[in-house]
């Protein structure tokens, strides 16, 4: 019996995400259900959204499109936030 | 000079309106704990505070946030440690997503040791951030050509070094900050050199308006007690601002009549 399209999306989506995280590489488990957004990530990482910006590839990720922007291997994010300074 | 002058004086950066003409950094602190009291004790309505990579390996550590209230004070970002035009915009660009406040303080410095400003990168990422709709404080040499021209670009305030960042040496440039300060019509501020509270009086006494300072407070004995005494300093400085001081003279001019002397 073929497999449905469902199927080969769904073993597709399990495979691992490379990323270069604030330097650094680091492999993550892709969702079961789909691709990995910003908003999954930050889950995974434990980071409060209202704290923190997100850079992509060189690009700001406005905090307002996180859930729908999707990782890729081979992406670069930069995470930041505010400490002291003079 | 009355009363009710001195009530009324606030000054007006990006049309916003403030009381304190103290900017405080929050950097170098012994701890968060201790940053947030020395602020408090400073009086300032605005911070400095730098952009930098989370600790992906401690996400639960205490924040800025928690001990200096944005909703309480004015956060101005800082492109600290930025030596090139293009790393500053981009810092400030994740600032602005970060925060989202527009009023930046920009910084492109020289190497080390002087970190003095570099101007050719500042007017490069300042043209570029007053473009991205930022309103730019701009920290700058000691130069009134530069002053002005920053000015002209849309810079909203001009921000020139007493003396090099961290170095405590005081204002080594009451001259030129006061020919600067005659090319500009937006607020204008010493933004580095400051070490003492007497320093602070200096540059409020040369008619800033207002002065941005870090180690001075942080890298006091007691940063609490040296923050109480910026806070009077700048006060002092800018009351004896305001009142115009007397005439210097090149000899003595008697407080006490010379005239009913017993012989």
């Amino acid at each position: 019996m073929p497999p449905d399209g469902r199927h080969i999306i769904l073993m597709s989506m399990h495979s691992s995400v490379s990323l270069t995280l604030n330097g650094e590489s680091r492999v993550f488990e892709g969702p079961a259900d789909g691709p990995m957004s910003v908003s999954g990530l930050l889950i995974v990482l434990g980071l409060d959204t209202r704290k923190v910006a997100v850079e992509r590839n060189e690009e700001i990720v406005p905090r307002s499109r996180y859930a729908e922007t999707w990782l890729a291997s081979g992406d670069s994010l930069e995470i930041v936030h505010f400490i002291g300074g003079g | 000079m009355d009363g009710s002058i001195v009530a009324d004086d606030t000054w007006t950066v990006a049309g916003r309106t403030f009381r304190s003409r103290l900017i405080v950094g929050t950097g170098r602190y012994k701890d968060l704990e201790e940053t947030g009291k020395a602020i408090e004790a400073s009086g300032a309505e605005i911070v400095t505070v730098a952009l930098r990579r989370v600790n992906l390996s401690d996400p639960n550590a205490p924040m800025l946030q928690d001990y200096v209230d944005p909703k309480k004070y004015t956060y101005l970002p800082n492109t600290a440690g930025c030596f090139t035009a293009n790393e500053a915009v981009r810092t400030l660009r994740l600032a602005r997503e970060a925060g989202g406040w527009n009023l930046v303080k920009l910084e492109v410095l020289g190497p080390p040791p002087l970190l003095y400003p570099d101007m050719q990168g500042t007017f490069q990422a300042a043209e570029a951030l007053i473009k991205d709709g930022f309103e730019v404080m701009v920290y700058c040499a000691d130069d009134p050509l530069a002053a002005k021209r920053l000015q002209d670009m849309g810079c909203v305030a001009i921000m020139p070094l007493g003396a090099p960042i961290g170095s405590g040496l005081g204002i080594q440039n009451p001259a030129m900050i006061s020919m600067m300060m005659e090319q500009v019509t937006v607020p204008f501020l010493v933004d580095a050199g400051v070490g003492t509270a007497s320093d602070a009086a200096i540059a409020m006494e040369l008619g800033c308006d207002a002065v941005l300072l870090n180690s001075a407070i942080a890298h006091a004995k007691n940063p609490v007690l040296m923050a109480k005494a910026m806070k009077a300093a700048i006060e002092a400085g800018r009351l004896a601002y305001l009142a115009g001081r007397m005439p210097r003279r090149m000899g003595a001019d008697p407080s006490s009549p010379l005239t009913g002397l017993i012989r």
